[in-house]
């Protein structure tokens, strides 16, 4: 809510600097967004009267004007504006003003003709966003006074950007009715007596009792003023409110929104038929806005109708065809309650988030209809004048705001601020708040006034308690309590560890968004991805079922800012979706591309491949010790169909490893080959807890074996195959060498193995070793066709 | 040849020898079991006793004389030899060690872990929750029903089914009471979601979410808490923190907090730097737990915010570019 400085202080005249008001103000809950200047930033310029106009003789849209500015004496002026006539009075600018931004006006010549100083619009003087000529001021506008001066611009408005439980503060008397709590200062409300009826005409109106409306006061005003314009105060204090001035009537209703918070609304009373009826929309009911929309209104919407249709929607924005025109003689002014909850939600899908809509959404003070109806009559009638009837009102027994006694007590109070604020000083600012409380044994029971929408249970009341206290005189506490030890299993993995792991492996840490494109369906052209019914792109339109296509997006970012050794990982959920069913996975998913290390001194710079990128995996595979982990050759639509590993545990695929399919490479457009690893974390939580075994006295031997195997044959083959016939003196196998080429058949290979025997009660002799060593060999030979090579 | 003149001869081919091995010759040929002084010890055997006595200590000295300047001769080669080898064995120790490795965590998960470690001091443990969340957890369940005007200030993300992106990691506090009876402490990182994107708003970003559940927890606490977790998050004593009233529909009273610092570029400034409040009855209700017997407080914090903050970060989308450049400036450890 944006407002003027003066204007608040019309309502509060309390004596502090404006600093200091808005700090109180933000300190209350109504927190300043901005301060800023109420006029542009100029000097200068004064009113100045168009004494003549004569075409400029050589441009035809330009005019010589001569100007009075106070002093007798008569500028000329060379002006292109189309509204620059004889005996308006405007801004003008002499030779020596500055207008906001700095610019100088100079003594200049136009065509030939000299022009001393400048007409101004209200734009050019920072008084509007826009403007479509000179910015013409009343006609009793006193030549020679200074603009700033007679526009009263030395004030500031202040924005301060509400919650929504404050909707009572959306006006300024609300606003001063804090600061009037928060000095103990005395509001300053506007005299406001009843207007003298000219005449008794009313309008007949009826409430559905299934609408949202508790109350409409109506009043006819017969015989306006159409031609009147809008008094220039006025105009000026809803300018500096964010509000443009349209007509007196549109201008009156809105300022009695911003003074006091009700929302208004006028009608064409000859554009009425038969009477009002307050009632739901009709299905299918149709109506066109003030804003020159058609709108189809839905059956939970409450309508102001007459008796041949809907004249506005309720609360939220009216009618085009009943709204007051230049030609209109009669009005109906309406100010009427509308419910929270029966606004609530519609404004957005109307599209129609109006500052009326705002007020009601968040309530409006429940008394305030008659009152803000006296208030609009009076400022409209002095304007245009017309005839006054009396109000009239009509209320929805049905839907009436209860108010309800709170209790509060002297217990919980203290309990839930943990500060002992004493009863002398609750019972004022209860009191100062307009909250009805009376005291009990216990505590208090307080009633909230009609202004405020946000006082229903206990602990409203001990906010309301602490907000005038202060929050910032509360003293600062810390409990006494048991500690509260969070468990930690050593059988858990430290959820950092894995993490912090790839780090010391080199890895960056990337966080990416969790929502990507289509092109993710090349990572798993079956799964179906989870769209968002709301994007905020296209390109950011469904939710990731791999952290792979992030990670690549950032590898090929990074080559074309020239990093092209890229090694990143990233935990995060991805999310897939199984038929109704979704499934939000937990991963940790790296990718590596480029050179292992920077260009090193000591040799030419590696590129980093599979069997680099298989160690980090097996490094975090065996830092979650308490699983068992098998990595062995698969295929993933993703990969590379012959660089492709699955890791499994106990049977089930957790993750993988592999070289990204070139074909996706190529889709991608990506420059490099990255290789990726993604594994469930699901799978690495647990570790194993050691347990010691004895070391062995005796010394071990180590035995060397080479054999020649079909080159199909997996490595993982053979280590099972080893694994199965190993005694138990075999404490480890070790592969030493795979060999293919000169001296081994094609289609063989030469595979190396060390093993290292020992036993526990004595050291082995010769024969308990050859034995070991030609169990495994005849396994190998038995098992994969191997033959011994000598 | 005379003792003198052998001894003296010796004692030339000794200094002049110049390298182990010659040296060892010239012992070989002067004291070896074949040696010359060896010889002369030898011969005496045909001597007269007394001129054997005398002749045999001159011999004896004669060997001493050799032994010692065969040691010092020795030394001298074998440190020169040394010398030589450790000369032969220089390296430049300027030049970069090899292999280095450069990684390092996300300036934003570094800062969820700056926050998780200092709560974690008070007994604050982690709890996670799902990031598509239903309405009820996420709202409802937070106080907040359908059409509630916070609500619509939330600017969500649906998903078809209504199921939407948690717009903050205040879903997991109900999750968690849900299934745990108080007393309750647990702080909730993560990421949430926001249909808006300009200068000052990602899509995505992350919170941090603290809840405290006991028997008499009040809003000094809260205030007690947040003042020692922000001087501590800040490195900063003097640092100035003031709670403004402000308003959640699920916590009652509700704050935002404001720091102000006393150097640095946002010097003097008031900076929002989070949200709290004492847990509103109507989500204890939610869950079950009795509004009589127990009190609780409940933050929230942007990490985003905190960490631009704490490390001078000026655009917030840079969190997201991923930019290696960026990232690296982070790389220290904590």
């Amino acid at each position: 809510m944006k407002f003027s400085e003066q204007w608040l202080r019309e309502w509060v005249n309390v004596d502090i600097g404006s600093e200091e008001l808005l700090e109180q103000l933000t300190l209350l809950g109504l927190e300043v967004d901005d301060y800023t200047s109420a006029g542009g930033d100029f000097e200068g310029v004064v009113i100045g009267e168009i004494t003549a106009a004569e075409q400029h003789p050589d441009a035809d849209r330009l005019q010589v004007c001569k100007v009075d500015d106070g002093t007798g004496e008569q500028h000329n002026v060379v002006c292109g504006a189309p509204n620059a006539r004889v005996g308006i009075k405007i801004p003008f600018a002499r030779v020596g003003a500055v207008l906001p931004g700095g610019f100088k006006i100079k003594k200049a010549k136009l065509r030939g003709v000299e022009s001393f100083g400048m007409l101004c619009s209200a734009k050019e003087l920072d008084l509007s966003e826009e403007a479509d000529g000179l910015h013409e001021l009343p006609l009793d506008a006193p030549a020679g006074v200074a603009i700033n001066e007679y526009l009263n611009l030395d004030d500031h408005i202040i924005d301060i950007d509400l919650t929504p439980n404050r909707g009572d503060c959306l006006n300024l008397r609300g606003i001063a009715r804090e600061i009037s709590t928060r000095n103990s200062t005395a509001m300053i409300e506007p005299m406001v007596g009843p207007a003298k009826a000219a005449h008794q005409d009313t309008f007949p109106v009826e409430i559905a009792a299934d609408s949202c409306c508790a109350r409409f006061c109506g009043r006819v005003i017969r015989g306006i003023d159409a031609s009147a314009t809008t008094p220039l105060w006025m105009v000026e204090k809803l300018r500096r409110c964010g509000i443009r001035s349209i007509s007196p009537s549109v201008d009156v209703t809105n300022y009695v929104m911003l003074e006091m918070g009700q929302p208004m609304h006028a009608f064409d009373l000859a554009k009425l038929e038969g009477g009002i009826k307050v009632r739901l929309a009709n299905p299918g009911e149709k109506l066109k806005l003030l804003d020159g929309r058609e709108v189809e209104l839905q059956t939970d919407t409450t309508v102001i109708a007459d008796h041949s249709k809907a004249v506005a929607i309720a609360g939220i924005m009216g009618g085009d065809e009943t709204g007051v025109t230049p030609t209109t003689t009669d009005i109906l002014l309406e100010a009427a309650l509308f419910m929270p909850l029966g606004i609530a939600g519609r404004p957005r899908r109307y599209n129609a988030y109006t500052d009326s809509a705002q007020r009601f959404e968040r309530g409006v003070d429940s008394e305030l209809q008659p009152f803000g109806m006296e208030r609009a009559t009076k400022l409209l009638v002095d304007i245009v004048g017309g005839d006054v009837g009396p109000i009239f009102e009509t209320r929805n027994e049905a839907y009436q705001r209860s108010f309800e006694p709170v209790s509060l007590s002297r217990a919980r109070l203290d309990r839930f601020l943990g500060v002992a604020v004493p009863d002398d000083k609750v019972a004022d600012i209860f009191d100062r708040l307009g909250i009805e409380a009376t005291k009990t044994d216990d505590g208090w029971q307080a009633i909230s006034p009609s202004w405020r929408w946000d006082i229903a249970i206990e602990e409203d009341l001990i906010e309301e308690v602490a907000r005038l206290y202060g929050y910032n005189n509360i003293p600062r506490t810390n409990p006494a309590w048991v500690p509260l030890v969070t468990s930690s299993s050593e059988a858990e993995l430290p959820s950092n560890t894995l993490p912090q792991l790839l780090i010391d492996r080199g890895y960056q840490e990337a966080v990416c968004y969790s929502f990507v494109d289509g092109r993710q369906s090349g990572f798993a052209p079956d799964l179906e991805a989870l769209a968002l019914a709301n994007p905020i792109s296209e390109d950011l339109g469904e939710m990731r079922h791999t952290l792979w296509l992030g990670l690549c997006d950032v590898m090929q970012s990074n080559i074309n800012r020239q990093q092209s050794d890229v090694k990143i990982f990233e935990c995060g959920l991805k999310f897939v979706s199984e038929g109704s069913d979704l499934k939000q996975v937990k991963m940790i998913s790296g990718l590596v591309t480029g050179n292992k290390s920077a260009d090193y001194w000591g040799g030419p710079a590696v590129a980093a491949d599979f069997y680099d990128v298989k160690a980090d995996v097996e490094a975090l595979l065996a830092a979650a010790s308490g699983n068992e982990f098998v990595i062995e050759k698969g295929e993933h639509p993703a990969l590379h169909p012959g660089i492709t590993a699955t890791i499994k545990t106990a049977g089930k695929v957790v993750g993988w490893v592999g070289s990204l399919h070139p074909k996706l490479q190529k889709t991608l457009d990506l420059s490099q080959v990255p290789i990726v690893f993604e594994i469930e974390m699901a799978a690495l939580e647990q570790v194993r807890v050691p347990v010691y075994t004895e070391v062995s006295k005796f010394p071990s031997v180590r035995r060397d074996l080479a054999v020649t195997v079909d080159k199909e044959i997996p490595f993982s083959a053979i280590q099972e195959c080893v694994d199965r016939h190993a005694s138990e003196l075999v404490r480890e196998v070790r592969l030493l060498d795979i060999y293919t080429g000169k001296g081994i058949t094609v289609g063989l290979k030469s595979v190396a193995l060390g093993l290292i025997l020992q036993d526990f009660s004595s050291t082995l002799g010769d024969n308990e070793i050859e034995t070991a060593m030609s169990r495994i060999l005849d396994g190998l030979v038995k098992d994969l066709g191997a033959t011994l090579r000598t | 040849m005379p003792l003198d003149e052998l001894i003296n001869n010796a004692l030339m081919q000794i200094e002049q020898a110049n390298d182990l091995a010659t040296l060892d010759t010239v012992r070989v040929e002067f004291l070896g079991k074949k040696g010359q002084l060896t010889g002369l010890l030898k011969s005496l055997g045909s001597l007269p006793v007394e001129e054997k006595k005398s002749q045999g200590q001159k011999i004896n000295e004669g060997k001493r004389t050799l032994q010692a300047a065969l040691e010092g001769k020795l030394f001298a080669l074998e440190t020169a030899a040394i010398d030589e080898k450790l000369k032969s064995e220089a390296i430049d120790v300027t030049l970069p060690g090899r292999g280095q490795l450069d990684g390092g965590l996300h300036p934003v998960t570094r800062t969820i872990r700056r926050i998780t470690s200092i709560f974690g001091q008070l007994g604050f443990s982690v709890a996670e929750g799902p990031e598509v969340e239903s309405e009820y957890y996420n709202f409802e369940a937070l106080n907040m029903p359908e059409h509630h005007p916070a609500r619509a200030m939330h600017d969500t993300f649906y998903f078809e089914d209504r199921r939407v992106l948690r717009t903050h990691t205040s879903s997991v506090q109900i999750r968690f009471m849900e299934n745990n009876p108080p007393p309750v402490r647990i702080i909730s990182p993560g990421r949430v979601y926001r249909c808006d994107s300009d200068m000052t708003h990602t899509p995505m970003f992350h919170q941090v979410e603290g809840l405290l559940v006991d028997t008499d927890i009040a809003f000094s606490d809260l205030m007690g808490h947040l003042e020692m977790f922000l001087k501590l998050f800040f490195d900063q004593d003097g640092v100035d923190i003031r709670f403004r009233p402000s308003y959640f529909p699920f916590t009652e009273p509700s704050t935002e907090v404001d720091i102000r610092m006393p150097d640095g570029p946002n010097a003097g400034k008031w900076l929002e730097v989070l949200g709290a409040g004492m847990v509103h009855p109507k989500v204890f209700n939610s869950v079950g737990y009795s509004t009589e017997e127990f009190t609780g407080y409940a933050f929230g914090m942007g990490v985003e915010r905190l960490a631009m903050l704490r490390y001078g970060v000026s655009d917030l989308r840079s969190f997201f570019e991923n930019d290696l450049r960026f990232l690296r400036q982070f790389n220290e450890a904590i």
